[in-house]
């Protein structure tokens, strides 16, 4: 069953074009890459579906719901971890995640509930107390997927996760992001080759705009004959549009 | 209500934050002593304690504006405000969630300064209550400033345009630190034509029980407050429908 489906979704900002023409179709439960260089458009791709930028063309319905003439509907099966540090600085861990909770609907006690499961998943407890602000970059990103989960969406939006983050606390986002395959559909946006590969289902790479080609990591890599999928995405990243 | 839960957040950032007890409170408080001490030696009409209460209370109300602008700068420019913005809120539950936990942050500034100044003379008695109503509007005022600029500016310009320009400016043109008169012209012209002065003598006319010059003062702070919290509703809705990449 399709989750997103876009139709000639487009974003200008004035004469500049941030995406151009996105047809796109993702199924539920895939987690799908977008890859691309910086002002390729993911984020704007990913704000468009989100509902946080209103498009300038097309459409694109999000399980069932279209995010031009029913917006609403669609902010109740997803959730965001956008690409900067999302959290309220003087909050703590514990807090954080209930405000999240609660938001979405959780009354006081299931927010509390929910939040100590997801302190467990994320192996938050030690920081549970502790304001958000005195977390190091990998916790902070931690805690953030973890207030994008606790609404149980069906869909989420995880913006340059790892962005910033050292080797260590990239692998160890990595394995939670791992545990979610296959439960939710995940959009996970990346400029980082390996991250893409280790993670994806499949992988749109975007260049100027432009879905330049979809496909697994290993078919974009025998489409263009490369040994490496650095080598694919180069190669791809100047082609016109492919559909593997 | 679906505000709720976000207005409780805002209220704790706020309060746990220490400037927010050292400006909002400490700093009016510290003014209103030294003012009076000022007075204790060399007496001067403006500095009479029912005078000079009203332009201190509006004073503090100002750093109102700096609290609730930081807030939001801050949670535009870490991207908090992206997370919240994808769930299924409007507009209006956002900005109330930001402006209603202020507005007893407010009263309550507002409530201590009148209660100090009882010891330094002020009278107990029911037009210290009317006092406090008469500022709500001045509050709203603020608040709406402070959402103004923090929807537009980021947490420094914030710092810069709410912290400095604005306690100042609101401070020079309201009456309180020197009397208009002495200045008039067209300086006094502009003041009488910004909320600030007015909001003091609303105040000053309440406390003093001249209720006939209540209305007069407070039906501009009053249009000011409608004016600037439809203008930051209208920009900060903006800001929400149009996230930009």
């Amino acid at each position: 069953m399709i989750a997103i489906q876009t139709t000639e979704l487009t974003k200008k900002y004035g004469t500049k074009t941030a995406v151009n023409s996105l047809n796109l179709s993702i199924n539920e439960g895939e987690l799908f890459a977008l890859l691309g260089v910086n002002g390729a458009g993911k984020t704007t791709t990913i704000k468009m579906l989100s509902c946080l930028a209103a498009p300038t063309g097309g459409d694109a319905v999000l399980l069932g719901n279209s995010i031009i003439s029913n917006p609403l509907a669609v902010k109740e099966t997803i959730n965001v971890s956008p690409q900067e540090t999302a959290v309220a600085p003087n909050l703590t861990v514990k807090e954080n995640i209930e405000l999240i909770a609660k938001m979405y609907g959780s009354t006081k006690s299931t927010a509390q509930t929910k939040s100590a499961e997801m302190i467990t998943a994320f192996s938050l407890t030690e920081v549970a107390k502790a304001k958000s602000k005195t977390l190091s970059g990998g916790m902070q990103r931690r805690l953030s997927i973890a207030m994008a989960l606790i609404s149980n969406p069906k869909i989420l939006f995880l913006d340059e996760p790892t962005l910033g983050l050292d080797v260590l606390a990239r692998r160890e986002l990595w394995a939670e992001i791992k545990k979610l395959k296959g439960k939710i559909t995940i959009i996970l946006t990346t400029h980082y080759m390996e991250e893409a590969e280790a993670l994806s289902d499949r992988i749109g790479i975007m260049s100027n705009g432009e879905l330049k080609a979809v496909g697994t990591a290993a078919e974009l890599i025998e489409r263009t004959g490369a040994k490496i999928f650095e080598d694919a995405f180069v190669a791809l990243a100047t082609e016109s549009e492919v559909e593997i | 209500m679906k505000f709720s839960a976000f207005a409780s957040r805002n209220t704790k950032e706020i309060l746990r934050d220490p400037l927010t007890l050292f400006f909002g409170i400490g700093f009016p408080l510290v003014l209103l002593f030294l003012l009076s001490a000022i007075q204790a030696n060399i007496p001067v009409d403006l500095f009479e304690i029912s005078n000079l209460v009203p332009g201190i209370a509006v004073f503090g109300l100002s750093f109102i504006s700096l609290f609730s602008g930081t807030l939001i700068a801050k949670d535009r420019t870490t991207s908090f405000l992206m997370r919240l913005f994808a769930s299924p809120h409007t507009a209006s539950d956002f900005i109330l969630g930001y402006a209603l936990p202020l507005l007893p942050m407010a009263v309550a500034q507002s409530a201590i300064c009148f209660t100090v100044s009882f010891f330094l003379g002020l009278p107990v008695n029911l037009n210290v209550l009317l006092a406090l109503v008469v500022l709500i509007p001045a509050a709203v005022l603020f608040i709406g400033l402070g959402l103004l600029a923090g929807s537009i500016f980021n947490d420094k310009q914030v710092g810069g345009i709410c912290g400095a320009l604005l306690t100042n400016l609101s401070a020079w043109l309201s009456g309180t630190w020197f009397d208009l008169n002495l200045i008039g012209g067209a300086f006094k012209t502009i003041a009488y034509l910004l909320p600030f002065v007015h909001a003091v003598e609303s105040t000053r006319a309440a406390l003093n029980g001249n209720y006939s010059d209540i209305f007069p003062h407070l039906i501009w702070v009053i249009a000011y407050a409608a004016a600037i919290l439809a203008i930051a509703v209208i920009v900060f809705g903006q800001k929400m429908k149009n996230q930009k990449a």
